[in-house]
């Protein structure tokens, strides 16, 4: 999950522009500090070959410079980040070889649902794409905010319940690389990490075709069940029944997940799942 | 008849809280019956609880920020023993409770540590600064300090009754809203802050005045010292911001009790103007707390150093710019929303921009220290610390506000790093700085320097053992607030971090330690001169600790430094004694229980409306009603000293200062 070992041009962009700004500002910051050092130990009061100049308050030249150097760092790092936040916008499309995969995204309570809508599936807490080929993300939430990351292939982006939002991205690398959900969202949170399978595009149909022989199906009455809080180790997938699920949830054709059943008691109204660790 | 609560609100079968909770009891017990038997009641009610004296209040304020602190600090400590066990395994915190930790954490440490803590110095030493006798407004003074210390009670009383919120410091809706968040926690912290935030927002209003209406002759505004400009900025971003706090967790307040939809899934809510409006509030907050604690380094670098401050109208240039520009960037706490290229650069650029003053205050506190003479007591080693911390802690900073960096470190134990680097390196080592080094003017007396430098080097070196794996751990992707984790090259990450929070826990032993041992010595260490230091600024014309009413006579300023002017100039004349003074009766501002009373009847129908006790939340308001209406009609609010007395204190403390003085002078 190391920022520094990126599979893909998405994550290896912004950890580039990570480093870049870090050196551009170590620049001016390791000498301030050795400044800080140096003088703060030369001008020790037991020092007595340092000179002592009670009335030294102001300098015109050295206040130019002290305002010029952070001033002209920033601009420099201004240029930066203006340029990295439109190369990167999550929503611009990512060049790539093969067709284009296209996935929805759901954050739930605590597990993610990824819909394929294009070839008819859906996978529960882990995703499954082809190398090479662009990847098109739409994501919403079934309930609470959530945010989706894959530190080592695509930017971060929120989940918001009556909201979509995009995010595009390539593997370069066959393996299998760690999602988690980077926003908290109640108690079984740390429980919704996701996998993503990168495969090759030969092997991308067989997948697909494999997947869908589950004899579980996801419509509205069953998401609604998958949307109940809970934590979920198996990697179920599902034939899609409703291709417009997604566009439901997002509309609110289908509601949001009720949460947590209230109980009478105060007190223990907190309804950790069953199953958390 | 009592709402929601029960007995099943006492969580009996978990033995953490329960434990702490009792242990507290025990404490706050023994000491109440300790002040009984000496018969300190009395004393305390009169001197303490009722009082109205800007000194005292700030003592007050700062007594609270440390024992929360110890509050805050334990959280801290149970948290990292939980990360670090919990791979592969739930640690020894269930989830439920995990989470109430760090919400509590970082809603205590910013509210109920930070807050007191920064207010507490300005209280205590402005009105010195300025030269004057009071602040603005000594009564509502008093209130805002006790509305302030009814949240802390509320929040912690959520440790014994009930629970507190699972949902982070800032209760992110639709998580905090009642139905993913059905409990009474997001209500304990909805209605401690709803309070606190009326007790800080007439702070800030009573600082303000003080400054911009109450400086003694010839203290112009570019005569002030730094403190009182940073102050000024402070207070006016408090003024501006905690409204916006306050409507926004009415708004939430609405969703949860009245069926409201502001920030809710459905009926047209959007959680996102919460995300908005909670960083309008946000982001001027950490200038709120991190302004206050650079006046105070400004102070000690140019007194540790014995020179001005370099700079001063520079500085006084960027502290307004910070205050301005802070309320320009809200939006890079949340780039990750996916606005547009365009929005996250215009924001990501505007919070660089504050880097510029930033980066400016840095270079005049070095430039300050060049030519000087610097004298490494505690509170410049503090001070030097700061600086190379939060150089660190900037730098951070801006990579987060660079939106492609940000898009891989939100939310990661990166960012987590960051903010601690500049709240732990600048608010907390600030807040340190300005104890040690105003405590001999608050008691009389100097804090053990040995012990002092222990802990500075502790918490310092516990600093970063703790945060730079939590910098690494973020750069492997680690997010924040998770209770267990199965990734191994997190591990050892975590587990560094607490040895780091050992050695941070060390250096908070010390500074109880060096509080202790100091009042046990304190006729060694006491102070007779009034200026321990050598100082520059006003408060050090003064004794140590200065009467009530400050000053005997209001001291005429005649530029920057003013107390060092006045020192060279009687230098130069050759003037060993003091000219008889004229001594005039002096009326100063009486004691009221109003803040107190005011606060009883806040607690009470905060704790009402968390368990929906209504009859008891309508007593409430009525008894904090009336207390003012009682207040309002009060006829006699000030009592005159008469002259007499003003001249015998004055001179009684000019012959102790004059007898130290001479001591000194014959020394070797």
């Amino acid at each position: 999950m190391n920022l520094f070992d990126p599979q893909g041009p998405v994550a290896a962009a912004d950890s580039t522009i990570l480093i870049d700004s870090v050196a551009i500002m170590l620049a001016i910051v390791i000498p301030t500090i050795i400044a800080i050092l140096a003088f703060a130990y030369y001008f020790r009061s037991s020092n007595p070959r340092a000179f002592y100049s009670p009335d030294f308050a102001y300098s015109g030249r050295i206040e130019l410079v002290v305002w010029a150097i952070p001033t002209l760092t920033i601009i420099l790092l201004g240029g930066v980040a203006w340029i990295g936040s439109h190369q990167l916008d999550p929503r611009a499309p990512v060049e790539g070889t093969g067709s284009p995969v296209r996935i929805q995204a759901v954050s739930l309570d605590w597990k993610w649902l990824f819909i394929y809508p294009d070839q008819g599936i859906a996978t529960l807490n882990s995703m499954t794409i082809p190398v090479g080929a662009p990847i098109h993300l739409e994501l919403t939430s079934g309930s609470v905010m959530s945010a989706f990351f894959i530190p080592q292939l695509a930017s971060m982006i929120y989940t918001m319940n009556g909201m979509v939002t995009r995010l595009n991205m390539r593997a370069d690398q066959e393996g299998t690389f760690k999602g988690v959900a980077s926003q908290f969202s109640g108690d079984g949170f740390p429980d919704m990490m996701f996998d993503v399978h990168v495969i090759s595009p030969l092997d991308f149909p067989n997948w697909v075709a494999k997947a869908a022989k589950t004899d579980r199906v996801l419509n509205a009455d069953s998401f609604r069940q998958l949307s109940r809080p809970s934590v979920e180790t198996v990697n179920a997938t599902f034939r899609l029944e409703d291709p417009r699920l997604f566009e439901d949830l997002a509309t609110h054709k289908i509601p949001p997940a009720p949460g947590p059943e209230v109980t009478t008691d105060a007190a223990e109204s907190y309804i950790g799942a069953p199953n958390v660790r | 008849m009592l709402g929601k609560l029960n007995w099943s609100a006492i969580p009996i079968d978990q033995p953490i809280p329960l434990f702490a909770a009792g242990l507290v009891l025990v404490i706050i017990l023994a000491v109440l019956a300790w002040a009984g038997i000496k018969g300190y009641y009395p004393y305390i009610w009169r001197e303490w609880i009722t009082s109205v004296d800007h000194k005292r209040i700030g003592v007050m304020y700062v007594l609270l920020a440390m024992v929360m602190l110890l509050r805050g600090g334990t959280d801290a400590i149970m948290m990292r023993a939980q990360q670090a066990i919990a791979y592969h395994s739930g640690g020894y915190l269930p989830p439920q409770h995990y989470d109430q930790i760090f919400s509590a954490h970082g809603t205590i440490m910013i509210f109920f540590m930070g807050m007191p803590f920064v207010i507490g110095l300005m209280n205590l030493i402005v009105p010195l600064q300025l030269g004057v006798r009071d602040v603005a407004f000594p009564t509502l003074n008093s209130v805002g300090f006790w509305l302030t210390a009814t949240g802390a009670l509320l929040i912690n009383i959520s440790l014994v009754v009930g629970e507190f919120a699972r949902t982070g410091w800032l209760p992110y809706p639709p998580l905090s809203e009642l139905r993913y968040s059905p409990g009474v926690g997001v209500d304990y912290y909805l209605w401690s802050l709803e309070i606190s935030g009326i007790g800080t927002l007439v702070a800030g209003i009573n600082l303000v005045t003080t400054v911009l209406k109450l400086r003694t002759r010839g203290m112009t505004y570019l005569r002030m010292p730094m403190f009182c400009w940073t102050t000024l900025a402070s207070n006016l971003l408090i003024i501006a911001a905690f409204p916006i706090l306050t409507a926004t967790l009415t708004m939430l307040v609405l969703d949860r009790y009245a069926g409201f939809h502001f920030f809710t899934n459905e009926a047209g809510g959007n959680l996102m103007m919460f995300v908005n409006l909670i960083w309008a509030w946000g982001h001027p907050e950490v200038y709120i707390l991190v302004l206050p604690a650079f006046g105070i380094f400004s102070e000690v670098v140019a007194t540790f150093s014995s020179k001005p401050l370099f700079g001063y109208r520079s500085m006084v240039m960027a502290t307004m710019a910070i205050c301005i520009i802070s309320f320009c960037v809200w939006l890079h706490h949340f780039f990750t929303m996916g606005a547009g290229p365009d929005v996250n650069a215009v924001f990501g650029i505007a919070s660089m921009i504050i880097a510029v003053p930033t980066g400016v205050k840095i270079y005049n506190w070095l430039f300050t220290m060049y030519g000087g003479r610097l004298r490494f007591e505690t509170p410049m080693l503090w001070s030097v610390g700061f600086m190379v911390t939060f150089t660190i802690g900037g730098l951070t900073g801006v990579l987060l506000a660079v939106p492609p960096a940000d898009f891989v470190l939100h939310n990661s134990l990166f960012l987590v790093a960051h903010f601690h680097n500049v709240i732990i390196g600048g608010v907390l080592f600030g807040a340190f700085a300005g104890y040690t080094y105003w405590f001999p003017k608050a008691f009389g007396f100097r804090l053990h320097e040995g012990l002092g430098k222990t802990a500075f080097w502790f918490t310092f070196t516990g600093f970063w053992v703790t945060f730079v794996p939590l910098y690494a751990a973020g750069l492997l992707g680690m997010t924040r607030r998770l209770q267990h984790y199965d990734v191994a090259e997190w591990r050892p990450w975590m587990i560094a971090a607490g040895i780091g929070t050992i050695l941070l826990t060390i250096g908070i032993v010390f500074q109880i330690l060096q509080l202790a041992v100091s009042i046990r010595h304190r006729e060694e260490l006491r102070d007779a001169t009034g200026d321990p230091w050598d100082g520059r600024s006003l408060e050090w014309a003064t004794s140590s600790p200065p009467p009530v009413f400050n000053f005997a006579i209001t001291p005429d300023v005649h530029g920057e430094d003013a107390y060092w002017l006045i020192k060279s100039h009687a230098k130069q004349q050759q003037i060993t004694d003091h000219e008889e003074r004229e001594y005039k009766d002096i009326e100063m501002p009486r004691n009221s229980p109003t803040g107190f009373v005011c606060a009883f009847f806040a607690t009470v129908m905060g704790f009402a409306l968390i368990w929906h006790i209504w009859w008891m939340v309508v007593l409430g308001g009525i008894g904090a009603f009336a207390t003012f209406i009682a207040f309002a009609w009060r006829d006699h609010d000030e009592y005159l000293i008469p002259a007499a007395e003003v001249a015998r204190v004055d001179r009684a403390n000019l012959a102790e200062r004059r007898a130290a003085m001479s001591l000194v002078g014959s020394a070797p």
